[in-house]
């Protein structure tokens, strides 16, 4: 965008947030014959508006930061003076400061699941499915036919809902995390094949043809030049993989577990109604999804740094 | 024809291992069960024995797709052993869900774009909430939903819609933002409003995006409905045939299942792709 583009993009967007905030001023004034408590939270989304709209005027570095952390906890505390001033029930809606005392008090638990579910089940079936899609992309390399026909097939299995096979493999490898890894290893090895693939054919011509005039074998092709530009190609693929490695470990205990694991908690709770829990087992859930995420995206900068999208990022 | 040849040569190969596969781990139960009559098992009677058991480990090929058929075509459609019916259950919730997921990802999507607060308040968490097993909280929205007296229908949409909401919001940001500065410019020449430049020109520009997140999106509102099925204990849809061949050991009826599930899965990614393809093409974006 042009400097003045942006900048009258800028007014525009600061008068449609002030429009936006008179109206919602005069809602809340409205409402206030109505119902106070409705106001009281209307006035206080208000006032957290004015001040993200403020604060994301700003250059500084930190405004990245800052604007959504204040909007996070927005969100957070009009749940929590919601939940205070309706009377929601807890079996309904926990206020987040029930959610974060059932943390502080169940860490025991929550970690024990956590080392079921995660480390047990999705790590273990991750690494497993992701080092067969990537040893698979390098057997089928050098034969076209097998591409030809293994990535429509890959590409049509990647689209299909495959947390289905769940209770299938519940049946084959029992009750506990053995079952829950092969649901992550199915889950998670055609997007990383497909991706591996279509990585593999990265490197251009030209730099293929550099390497047959030093007379380099396929072996050293492969590792020296081919492996390496597929390196964004392959991380793509892995970081598809670490949601769904997640999502595959947690659905797969609803079919069957020992009485250990984030999805058997949720289905234990859910019977005895205790919806702070639940809650408690989804924060620990996002928090290690987005830290697994996280991680793979570092190793993503520190293997491909040379390219182009990791650059100055 | 060359297309077709390597995709017919994998289906074949997979279903030969298949039947491997199935005689393989079914034997032990065969094996047993001559054991026990002190019978001697030769290979053609192991293979005939191990391809014909009513709860086989593995179903072989054509056992599913007998099982597949006459939940297909051998049932009258309203009755509870229908596919049919079941998978109507969940291709319902399916696509309220995505409708209203869809609706409400665009719109947001289009309020990012042209505020800027909104923009940087909601755009981190749309995308950090991709990395975040969401289906795990499927079974709680359906039961919290099931004790304030919603029931049916709408509870699975709801989560088919969560689902499929954050995918269309990063994918459209991204598309109503492609069209380049020197055609913003241009709009701005022609004295264009917000509205006509979001009408004339972000709108058609980001509908290939659109067509992209579309098709992740309706595979995972699918997911997210057979997931909903899981926790009412086994009343209707693919999700709750699933469940209920997991708890009788039915691993026929499982398998149908599943191959139901991908049928109705494909089908929809495949009408998505069709409609984008006519569309594109009568915009002269065809790529």
């Amino acid at each position: 965008m042009s400097k003045t583009a942006e900048r009258t993009s800028n007014r525009a967007s600061t008068l449609f947030g002030l429009d936006g905030l008179m109206w919602l001023i005069g809602a809340s004034l409205a409402t206030l014959m109505y119902d106070w408590r409705l106001s009281v939270l209307m006035a206080f989304w208000a006032g957290a508006w004015l001040v993200n709209a403020g604060l994301s005027q700003t250059r500084a570095p930190w405004g990245k930061y800052a604007v959504p952390a204040v909007f996070g906890l927005t969100l957070l505390a009009l749940w929590e003076m919601a939940a205070g001033m309706y009377r929601i029930s807890p079996i309904i809606l926990p206020a987040p400061s029930a959610i974060a005392a059932r943390i502080a008090q169940e860490g025991p638990t929550l970690w024990a699941d956590f080392v079921q579910t995660f480390v047990k089940g999705a790590l273990s079936g991750y690494a497993i499915g992701c080092t067969a899609a990537v040893l698979t992309a390098i057997a089928i390399d050098r034969s076209p036919f097998l591409q030809k026909g293994l990535l429509p097939v890959g590409n049509f299995v990647a689209a299909l809902p495959i947390v289905g096979i769940a209770p299938i493999m519940v049946m084959w490898f029992g009750f506990d995390w053995h079952s829950k890894a092969a649901v992550v290893v199915v889950m998670v090895f055609f997007p990383v094949l497909v991706n591996t693939v279509a990585g593999l054919k990265a490197a251009d011509q030209m730099q293929r043809d550099l390497m047959q005039t030093y007379g380099a074998s396929y072996a050293q092709a492969l590792f020296k030049l081919r492996l390496p530009a597929a390196m964004p190609f392959i991380f793509n693929g892995l970081k598809i993989a670490t949601t769904l490695a997640l999502i595959g470990a947690i659905v797969a205990e609803f079919f069957g577990s020992p009485i250990v694991g984030m999805g058997f908690r949720i289905t234990a709770e859910i019977g005895r109604l205790g919806l702070d829990m639940i809650w408690a087992e989804i924060a620990v859930a996002a928090l290690a999804g987005s830290a697994f995420y996280g991680l793979i995206a570092l190793i993503e900068r520190r293997v491909t740094f040379w390219h182009p999208s990791q650059r100055n990022g | 024809m060359s297309r077709v040849l390597p995709i017919l040569t994998v289906l074949g190969v997979i279903t030969v291992l298949w039947y491997v596969a199935a005689v393989w781990m079914n034997a032990t139960w065969v094996y047993d069960q001559a054991a026990r009559a002190n019978a001697a098992v030769d290979l053609r009677g192991l293979i005939r024995a191990t391809l014909t058991q009513e709860r086989p480990v593995l179903p072989a090929p054509h056992q599913v797709a007998f099982g597949l058929w006459d939940g297909i075509a051998g049932q009258a459609i309203t009755s509870k052993r229908s596919l049919v019916y079941h998978a109507w259950v969940t291709l319902s919730a399916t696509l309220l869900g995505f409708l209203i997921g869809t609706t409400a990802g665009i719109l947001l999507a289009i309020g990012i774009v042209h505020n800027r607060a909104m923009d940087m308040s909601v755009m981190p968490w749309a995308i950090a909430s991709q990395t975040i097993p969401i289906l795990a909280i499927a079974p709680m929205i359906i039961v919290v939903l099931n004790s304030m007296g919603v029931q049916g229908l709408v509870p699975k949409a709801i989560i088919s819609a969560y689902l499929s909401f954050f995918p269309v919001v990063v994918g459209m940001v991204k598309g109503l933002r492609a069209p380049d500065a020197m055609q913003l410019d241009l709009m701005r020449t022609y004295n264009a409003s917000g509205a006509e430049t979001l009408g004339k020109l972000r709108l058609p520009s980001s509908l290939p995006y659109l067509f992209t997140s579309l098709k992740v999106g309706i595979a995972a509102s699918l997911v997210g409905t057979i997931v909903g099925e899981l926790p009412t204990g086994a009343v209707a849809g693919l999700g709750s045939r699933l469940l209920s061949g997991s708890y009788y050991g039915q691993t026929v009826q499982i398998w149908a299942a599943l191959f139901g599930a991908a049928l109705v899965a494909a089908s929809l990614v495949a009408i998505i792709s069709m409609v984008e393809r006519v569309t594109l093409r009568r915009m002269g974006m065809a790529r």
